[in-house]
């Protein structure tokens, strides 16, 4: 048994640094890949609408622990050779992607349609009709529920600790094995998160009180 | 050399992954049940007069919605001895699941109560109907309609999150892939049959609410 001191919670901040760092390859990672899904979700081509669609609904249907295991194995399989932490990014951008493409899919199909047909007889290609007039509309339209996904995603990291991958909530364990003082080690865990996505909470209800009352 | 798959040795254990799928909407029914009582319960002490119980009601949503349910799990299953109650890792993972669920059932169901207005209740009673009436048709029913989506996405996720309860043993799907996985070692194999469960489960759950919504509440909106 040892105590709960300085080098445990510098531990934890080590922990804490790679779950931050998950976070944002998911999220950048994923906004890349959720805009090309989105697009394709609400283009005319009707193939590339349904495999999309088939996309979302399979990381929706799925629980994001096994997206990591499948992942995780997957990438072994095919004879790729990486780091445990780049499997576990490729998964966190693969689950991020398909819940970001149906939150904006769902923001573009809510931008008036009048300002594709305007955009069209003004003669805007698509590039410039997509990116001058629609997306800044939905952006404004997804945000609350974009920094809603955000927060699911900072807590989503902590699963990687089931596939041993040292962030927050693994070094947690690790502490906790250490320590025997389980219920202090988890309460600042959870504290730990609790600071990072409460504001982040916040700030995305505000945004939704700021849009209801605009509209 | 290359990898060959191999499905068979997973599927020579069917049994088993279909007694963790049937034990994966069990855990997910009681954590829902549980998740619907602490949502009702916690939205009647949100609108009591005594305001410590408003607060309390109010931290725990928000602490419950801004930690992983991984941290909690593990919270709840070294947090439960201490209280001098010992449940199986099951039991533990239904309460788990139960708070986590109520958490998000409380702010949903919230929505749903605060969208009934006064003044139709006062209707109810104005046109002769009893309490017991006004209640069941004037305030349950229709609140019922409006959280309806989201309560019913919010129990789809539940039981997704179902599988986060492996960390602890509990019994179901994951931690039956689990088992077999260090039996066999085909990790991709196992984890991809489980997964493929998983989306049959969480299809077959949508089914069935967008079933059950089209035979309650197909009546037109007011």
């Amino acid at each position: 048994m040892g105590p709960l001191g300085p080098n445990e919670l510098l531990f934890l901040l080590q922990g804490l640094k790679w779950t931050l760092a998950l976070s944002v390859i998911g999220f950048v990672g994923g906004g890349v890949f959720g805009l090309l899904i989105a697009l394709a979700r609400t283009a005319e081509n009707t193939p590339l609408r349904r495999v999309t669609a088939a996309y979302i609904s399979v990381f929706q249907g799925t629980p994001l622990l096994m997206q990591l295991f499948v992942t995780y194995y997957g990438v072994a399989l095919i004879g790729l050779n990486v780091d445990a932490w780049l499997a576990v990014a490729i998964a966190f951008t693969l689950h991020a992607s398909a819940y970001l493409g149906e939150i904006w899919r769902g923001a573009i199909e809510a931008t008036p349609h009048g300002q594709t047909e305007a955009a069209k007889a003004l003669g805007l290609h698509y590039v410039s009709r997509m990116k001058d007039v629609v997306l800044p509309q939905a952006f404004k339209l997804s945000l609350p529920a974009t920094v809603g996904f955000l927060v699911q995603l900072i807590k989503g990291t902590s699963l990687a600790a089931i596939v041993g991958f040292i962030e927050l909530a693994r070094a947690g364990q690790i502490v906790s094995n250490q320590t025997y003082k389980p219920l202090i080690v988890f309460g600042v865990v959870g504290a730990i998160y609790f600071v990072i996505c409460w504001p982040l909470s916040i700030y995305g209800a505000r945004l939704e009180h700021r849009l209801a009352a605009a509209q | 050399m290359g990898y060959s798959l191999d499905f068979g040795v997973v599927f020579a254990r069917w049994p088993e992954l279909l007694v963790g799928a049937v034990m994966t909407l069990g855990l997910a029914l009681a954590g829902m049940a549980l998740a619907i009582v602490i949502g009702v319960l916690g939205v009647a002490a949100r609108r009591s007069r005594f305001r410590v119980l408003r607060a309390a009601v109010i931290a725990f949503v928000e602490v419950v919605r801004n930690t992983p349910f991984l941290v909690q799990i593990f919270f709840i299953f070294f947090a439960l001895p201490l209280m001098g109650l010992r449940f199986n890792p099951t039991i533990t993972a239904i309460i788990g699941l139960g708070i986590n669920g109520g958490a998000y059932a409380i702010e949903i169901i919230r929505g749903g109560v605060d969208s009934i207005r006064k003044g139709q209740v006062e209707a109810g009673l104005a046109l002769g109907l009893h309490r017991p009436q006004v209640f069941r048709l004037i305030v349950l029913k229709p609140a019922l309609r409006a959280v309806y989506p989201s309560l019913t996405s919010q129990f789809i996720l539940l039981t997704l999150t179902t599988s986060i309860c492996s960390s602890i043993a509990a019994y179901e799907l994951t931690t039956v892939a689990d088992r077999i996985e260090s039996d066999t070692f085909r990790s991709f194999e196992v984890f991809f049959t489980a997964t493929v469960m998983y989306l049959v489960i969480s299809w077959l759950m949508n089914v069935l609410f967008a079933a059950i919504s089209r035979r309650y509440f197909s009546y037109p909106a007011s």
